[in-house]
């Protein structure tokens, strides 16, 4: 078994999409809404729009594509502070591929670094660790950003260069927490989405507890799953089956790789590192209460924002595009006035033309553009 | 998000740092295994384990059981699909999967 | 003759500004490398242009085929070849897919100071040894030296010239509904090997770029099918830029079949870590050849016949566009399928 191919088999898809159709067809016969599954992860929006699963759904269940992309959500603010950094002569600044094209006020990483600044795109916080390493007279910054996923990967490397005694590390931490968020969205009051698929990457570090709210105080379903496309579908079938039954349960479709405990390692790593910032802001969703991380006190020697004095700042979110309402699910990518007139992959205005895993984008690359649905 | 790829434990690179050789479809790739590694166990208990590495670590340990649970309950899909071949078929109750 | 022997070079063997500057450094670094690896008498009087029997072309066919392009890669050398196959390969090719025998042709090099002359040599010979398996002259040439810094190494400009068989009307614009698409093999081969060549990504697998040059395999195909529509390498870009262009310049929707795209399994698993898409990955020897329907099985068997074709595949098939929309629609082993779009810049390794 190699855990990849298994769970793309297109027979088993067949009758999936078959059962999801069978029960989707038994909750129309008692509602006339459509029932809206909002998969949280954007990993999730890429494998649902890369095997085009969208196109096979009944027509009366709809996906949301929610805030787990967490390069979308990236504020313009915090990509000018990253600017400000990777502009320095002595830093090297790293930064995972996605981030390149995210723009801020200033421009993006990529057209910093053609304007001179040396940024380089690595595949792991310890590859930038490496070149800290490897180039001692230089400052290396890592851009650490992601969820509970990868915020373990950046509080290793830390712990890692402080154990090394490597100084000329340090890291710009963006991490962000998808609880928090959730329960935003949870408390709007025109949040029409019936259940979740939820994020399996960052439950395999969290574990499935934290979403027990979900279901106790917002009496909705999330079904964890894993991101192919059996997964999903399979997910989805186990959401739509709570619909129809009218039980909110947290459940567990990806427990080849998320236990319920999570990976208590990871989070001790995390806690070891970091703690929680008061506030933290979303691109397209505003500040969030307890949504993001920042390097404890005790490590704030490897604080990048601190070693190069650069103070946050705040730029609002570009006018046209109406993303926050796109993450949320009260419209489509395609409703969105920007979408595909001032606001493309080539040229992103708004969070979620960004990235390939950003709902807007993915709509445009695998849909065609405006019109098309 | 959060990009997350099955591969192989194939060799311990070094049990300091935690570091092993992690072969993911016949790519090969130095990966920190700290968060997947039992107390107490030398990380050389993790060679041939599956496990599920996102930007370079090691974040959960795939199990294969599990994994084949899964794919039961997908297969009974189809039969609950259409009960009458699933009474036609009778007797045969859903056993282990195959392999 | 060792490194030494070219005037301007230092003990430690590098390039230096004086072989640009005209004089003697610049005559023994042409003699010594770069007419030593390309020409078949280098003692011959060097004119300042090369010089063709019109007769000898026309023997060929009845047009000329012209081409050009500029090559930069980093690195320079990497499993499967060097910026001088890729040279001598791209140059091949885009004259070959237009149906031309490629005749001959130029290269000019743009040296930066500091550069191994060992590197040089290597590369040089490496390009006289794919001009040679691809059956074409390296005939005129130009180098420049740039200061350090101004170049990454060592850029090359080629140009080619060829003739194009009688009677062939190969365009991008000639796919018709019903026409079916074939690639000659495996997608994405160099795109992948050079991203994990570059070494930054920490990837260790065993793949080397599919750089070779296509024209035995075009001759072959063309002598099988005279009536091929449409041939396109699918350099940068990949697949899916090939494929964009024909639907938009042949007023077509092209629908390709996921299942029937030929990928390594070393590839699947750069583009599953890295999160692309070998659609958009670039190859340096594989091409997209459009024919008619009830040409596909000779065209087919013509391709599989030629080494560089053993893995040949019908991958798709022209259908009209819907309501005049062009487009590449890729159905998915899912029944589904989505819009493969032109490729907007490169494809960036992402981690969400």
């Amino acid at each position: 078994m190699r855990f990849v191919d298994e769970f793309r088999d297109p027979e088993l898809a067949d009758r999936l999409f078959s059962e999801i159709a069978r029960v989707a067809e038994r909750i129309g016969r008692t509602r006339t809404r459509p029932v809206t599954v909002m998969e949280v992860c954007g990993g999730h929006t890429h494998t649902i729009f890369r095997y085009a699963l969208e196109t096979r759904m009944p027509e009366n269940v709809e996906f949301a594509h929610g805030p787990g992309c967490p390069v979308c959500v990236l504020p313009m603010g915090r990509i000018d502070d990253a600017i400000a950094i990777a502009r320095r002569p002595e830093v090297i600044f790293t930064t995972f591929g996605d981030a390149m094209r995210v723009p801020g006020a200033q421009g993006t990483l990529l057209q910093a670094r053609a304007a001179g600044a040396d940024v380089r795109m690595v595949y792991s916080p310890l590859d930038a660790l490496a070149l800290a390493r490897a180039n001692p007279e230089r400052q290396v910054v890592f851009f650490a950003l992601g969820f509970e996923t990868t915020a373990p990967s950046t509080a290793l490397t830390v712990l890692r260069a402080a154990a090394e005694g490597i100084g000329n590390f340090s890291i710009m931490c963006q991490h962000i927490t998808i609880i928090p968020t959730l329960r935003a969205l949870l408390s709007q009051d025109d949040f029409r989405v019936d259940g979740f698929i939820g994020p399996g990457h960052v439950s395999m570090v969290i574990g499935t507890r934290p979403y027990d709210f979900i279901a106790s105080e917002f009496h909705r379903p999330l079904v964890v799953a894993g991101f192919e496309p059996l997964d999903i579908l399979q997910s989805l079938l186990m959401v739509l089956r709570q619909v129809d039954a009218c039980t909110a349960r947290i459940e567990n479709q990806y427990a080849r790789v998320v236990y319920a405990d999570g990976n208590p390692a990871a989070m001790a790593a995390i806690d070891r590192v970091y703690e929680t910032r008061p506030a933290c802001e979303w691109r397209g969703l505003g500040t969030i209460a307890g949504s993001g991380l920042s390097l404890r006190p005790a490590w704030r020697a490897f604080d990048a924002e601190q070693r190069f004095a650069v103070t946050p700042h705040h730029v609002a979110d570009p006018g046209a595009c109406r993303c926050g309402d796109v993450l949320t699910g009260r419209i489509r990518p395609t409703q969105c006035p920007a979408f595909g007139t001032s606001c493309t992959p080539d040229c992103p205005s708004g969070a979620l033309m960004v990235s390939s895993e950003g709902a807007c984008a993915a709509y445009y690359q695998y849909q065609g553009q405006k019109g098309a649905a | 998000m959060c990009l997350g790829i099955p591969g192989q434990v194939t060799a311990i690179l070094d049990e300091e740092s935690a570091m092993a050789e992690v072969e993911i479809s016949g790519v090969r790739r130095a990966v920190n295994v700290l968060c997947v590694a039992e107390t107490g166990h030398p990380l050389s208990s993790l060679l041939g384990t599956w496990v599920l590495v996102h930007v370079g670590f090691a974040m959960s340990r795939i199990e294969e059981d599990e994994a084949r649970e899964t794919l039961r309950l997908l297969a009974e899909i189809g039969e609950l699909d259409s009960e009458l071949a699933t009474m036609r078929a009778s007797a045969q109750a859903p056993t282990r999967d195959h392999e | 003759m060792s490194d030494h022997t070219i005037p301007g070079v230092g003990a430690d063997g590098r390039i230096t500004l004086a072989h640009g500057g005209g004089g003697t450094a610049m005559r023994a670094l042409i003699d010594g490398v770069f007419l030593r690896a390309f020409s078949d008498n280098p003692a011959a009087p060097q004119e300042d242009q090369a010089r063709f029997a019109m007769a000898d072309l026309a023997a060929l066919g009845d047009r000329l085929a012209f081409t050009t392009d500029s090559f930069v890669v980093d690195p320079l050398e990497f499993p499967g070849g060097d910026i001088g196959t890729l040279a001598v390969c791209g140059t091949v090719n885009d004259l070959a897919v237009g149906g031309a025998r490629p005749v001959a042709l130029s290269a000019a090099f743009i040296l930066a100071e500091g550069l191994d002359l060992a590197v040089v040599r290597r590369i040089a010979a490496s390009m006289a040894a794919c001009a040679r398996a691809a059956g074409v002259r390296i005939v005129t040439g130009d180098t420049k030296v740039v200061p350090r810094g101004a170049c990454d190494g060592l850029f090359v400009t080629t140009t080619g010239i060829g003739v194009i068989r009688p009677g062939c009307a190969i365009s991008i614009a000639s796919g018709r509904p019903g026409d079916v698409v074939i690639v000659n093999g495996t997608l994405g081969d160099h795109g992948a090997a050079i991203l994990c060549a570059r070494g930054d990504l920490a990837l260790d697998v065993t793949l080397g770029s599919d750089c070779a040059p296509l024209n035995g395999l075009t001759e072959a195909l063309l002598d099988a099918v005279p009536d091929v529509r449409c041939m396109r390498d699918a350099t940068r870009g990949g697949l899916a830029g090939v494929l964009t262009e024909l639907a938009e310049a042949s007023l077509v929707t092209v629908r390709i079949d996921e299942a029937a795209l030929p990928v390594r399994p070393e590839v699947a698993g750069v583009c599953e870590i890295l999160g692309l898409d070998p659609l958009y990955l670039a190859n340096e020897g594989k091409l997209a050849a459009v024919v008619p329907a009830a040409a596909a099985d000779v065209a087919l068997a013509a391709m599989r016949a030629h080494p560089l074709g053993r893995d040949a595949a019908v991958i798709g098939r022209l259908e009209t566009a819907a309501s005049g929309r062009s487009a590449v629609h890729l159905a998915n082993r899912f029944g589904g399928q989505r819009v493969v779009s032109m490729p907007s810049g490169e494809q960036l390794p992402r981690i969400c």
